[in-house]
């Protein structure tokens, strides 16, 4: 052990290469950049879990005590826009995505080394306008700036805030376009498209929807912003406008963001459970087609979110029927791990806790998706916390879920320790507990008629906001462990090597940390994606 | 390899756009009725599609990824326009 520290410490890896502020902010290593991204938008998730809390904290008894109806709606329209653009949005392409796309494929960088440094400024730019924006004043828009109310009747940063989505929104374009052009140019020798793990498949189709939707929502958030300030009258009826365009066009891009959120994490768990099943994922083809499947048909499914706003019943039945389409391909993906794991030898390891818990919150979070492409049941429970409950199923109960999966499969590969895998079993179950707590009840509130976005509530509906807001300490917790034992693992943590875990993918293949250029020479490749038949049966590290 | 294209066919592209700005911010103060949309969207497509074909190169280039790159970019489009159509022309109540 000791000759194999002397090693590691004397060989250089992207992390020893160079040192200073300089060198990390000047970086265009796509290890680097990644690391900018982990530190920033774990920045930003406890910024929008703290507002999580104070709205967690108001709603335990039902009249408004901590904070009155103006300061919750600032609330929760902060909580909204910094998870969703400043987190979930980012977090794994740009994070698990930029470190992994390249080593991956076989490759020495991404395409474009320096656009993706440019996307990270766009994004600091953009998060530093959202920062402003909270620390003046904020927004109270929720987080989908409904017109007229953003353009004609709220005196908070509207533009501001907009300003700084839209900035952010071409972080992610260019991440897209530069993930496109790195998997379609180049891939190693022999690592055609029949070969590329799942991960990339994902972020390949997540790429896509960047790339295609972004600019619809920088092009109406632009509108909003002008109608605001000039009163254009595009969307503001008493000018002319039309305040369903508004909603057609926000969520033409802002419900394939919903799979910008969740495809990725779709990647990493299809990494996870044949690695820890030791078998090759069931169904190849299909799980990597059903990404480009949610991509498409992910863009003609918007309208479910106006099913009540007063759109055409003959339209919205077009949209009712994609919804339920749109379910097939992520349930091929669902059936298919599962039958990855059917016979599996099963290594219940932190990152497949993690994964298994994807499973089965993602499916809970799919299902009561249906509820709301059925048109008679959507009418029931739109504004409601069903909602709620439904879209942090899939968002945290998926997305932050596989993202934790991701992070612990690779952190031994991005910082070369591991981490204490008893406290990451015991985080994962304490995240699980405490989601299920957390958003279990409000899917029977939203049922029973508890409307959401108010701070007050009429009393019969408390015991299930207690529970709720119990839960999201215990989830809160649940949270705060990673932080704190991936800290200490990179001082005291064992180190990994290069393999731990005895995984498949090339990125294993090179040393943990990797070298600047990721690999010595390139690698060639001959051989199928998940080739566990071929690799031992047992995982080298096993808490 | 791509063509290198001479900057004074960028500023004539350039100014024909400007042209063409003139012309929808000129015919927005006449009364065509039905058809002041139309025109207006007329001049924006012959617009869009002199920045495509000469700012963004299409009209020189052959690699078929970046004429398929092109095409879903349309083809996305027209899901924006046409799905959305399928609620303006059958409300019952517009």
């Amino acid at each position: 052990m000791a000759t194999a520290s002397a090693i590691t410490a004397e060989r250089e890896h992207y992390l020893n290469a160079d040192y200073g502020f300089r060198s990390w902010l000047l970086t265009t290593d796509h290890k680097r950049i990644a690391l900018l991204y982990l530190i920033t938008i774990t920045f930003f998730f406890f910024v929008g879990g703290f507002f999580a809390l104070l709205i967690r904290l108001e709603l335990l008894t039902p009249q408004g005590d901590l904070v009155q109806a103006d300061t919750y709606n600032k609330l929760f329209s902060m909580h909204g826009q910094v998870m969703i653009f400043f987190f979930l949005l980012p977090a794994v392409p740009a994070v698990l995505g930029n470190f992994l796309v390249p080593m991956m494929i076989g490759a020495k960088d991404l395409a474009f080394p320096r656009i993706n440094l440019l996307s990270w400024y766009l994004f600091i730019i953009g998060g530093g306008l959202m920062l402003y924006t909270m620390l003046t004043g904020g927004v109270d828009t929720g987080w989908t700036f409904y017109v007229p109310l953003s353009t004609a009747y709220l005196g908070t940063h509207v533009v501001l805030a907009a300003v700084s989505i839209f900035i952010a929104g071409f972080s992610s374009i260019l991440t897209g376009l530069n993930f496109i052009v790195t998997i379609h140019r180049m891939r190693a020798p022999g690592m055609t498209w029949g070969r590329m793990p799942l991960f990339l498949w994902s972020n390949y189709a997540t790429s896509i929807i960047q790339v295609l939707g972004t600019p619809v929502l920088a092009i109406t958030l632009a509108l909003v912003g002008l109608e605001r300030m000039f009163h254009l009258g595009v969307f503001n009826p008493q000018l002319g406008g039309d305040p369903l365009l508004f909603q057609h066009l926000f969520w033409f891009y802002s419900h394939p963001a919903v799979y910008i959120m969740i495809l990725p994490g779709m990647g990493v768990v299809s990494e996870i459970i044949p690695c820890f099943s030791r078998k090759r994922v069931f169904g190849y083809e299909f799980v990597a087609l059903a990404s480009i499947g949610i991509a498409v048909l992910g863009f003609l499914v918007w309208a479910h979110h106006m099913f009540v706003a007063g759109i055409s019943v003959y339209s919205a039945m077009v949209f009712s029927f994609f919804s339920y389409l749109v379910a097939v391909p992520s349930a091929i993906k669902v059936f298919n791990w599962t039958a990855t794991m059917y016979k599996g030898k099963i290594y219940y390891s932190t990152p497949m806790l993690y994964a298994m818990g994807f499973i089965g919150l993602f499916t809970m979070g799919g299902m009561t998706g249906l509820f709301l492409a059925s048109l008679g049941v959507d009418v029931h429970v739109t504004d409601t916390y069903f909602i709620v409950a439904h879209f942090h199923y899939i968002m945290v109960g998926g997305m932050v879920m596989a993202y934790l999966a991701g992070m612990h499969f690779w952190w031994p590969k991005i910082t070369g320790r591991m981490y204490p895998e008893s406290w990451g079993k015991l985080a994962a179950m304490t995240i699980f507990i405490g989601f299920n707590l957390t958003f279990f009840p409000q899917f029977i509130l939203g049922w029973t008629g508890m409307p959401r976005r108010y701070h007050a509530y009429t009393p019969e509906f408390q015991v299930l906001n207690v529970l709720s807001t119990a839960g999201s300490t215990v989830l809160a917790v649940g949270y705060l462990l990673p932080m704190v034992y991936f800290l200490w693992s990179l001082r005291y943590g064992k180190e990994a090597g290069d393999n731990p875990w005895g995984a498949a993918g090339l990125e294993w293949k090179t040393a943990s940390p990797p070298p600047t250029y990721n690999f010595e020479e390139t690698p060639v490749v001959t051989w199928e994606a998940y080739n566990y038949d071929d690799l031992p049966k047992e995982v080298p590290v096993v808490g | 390899m791509e063509k290198v294209i001479s900057a004074k066919l960028y500023f004539t592209v350039w100014a024909i756009l400007m042209c063409l700005t003139a012309a929808t911010a000129a015919l927005s103060y006449v009364n065509m009725g039905a058809l002041s949309p139309v025109v207006a969207l007329l001049i924006a497509t012959v617009k869009g599609s002199l920045v495509v074909l000469f700012f963004m190169h299409a009209k020189y280039i052959d690699v078929k990824t970046t004429v398929l790159v092109i095409v879903a970019g349309f083809f996305w489009l027209s899901i924006l326009l046409l799905m959305t159509m399928t609620d303006y022309i059958t409300r019952a109540w517009s």
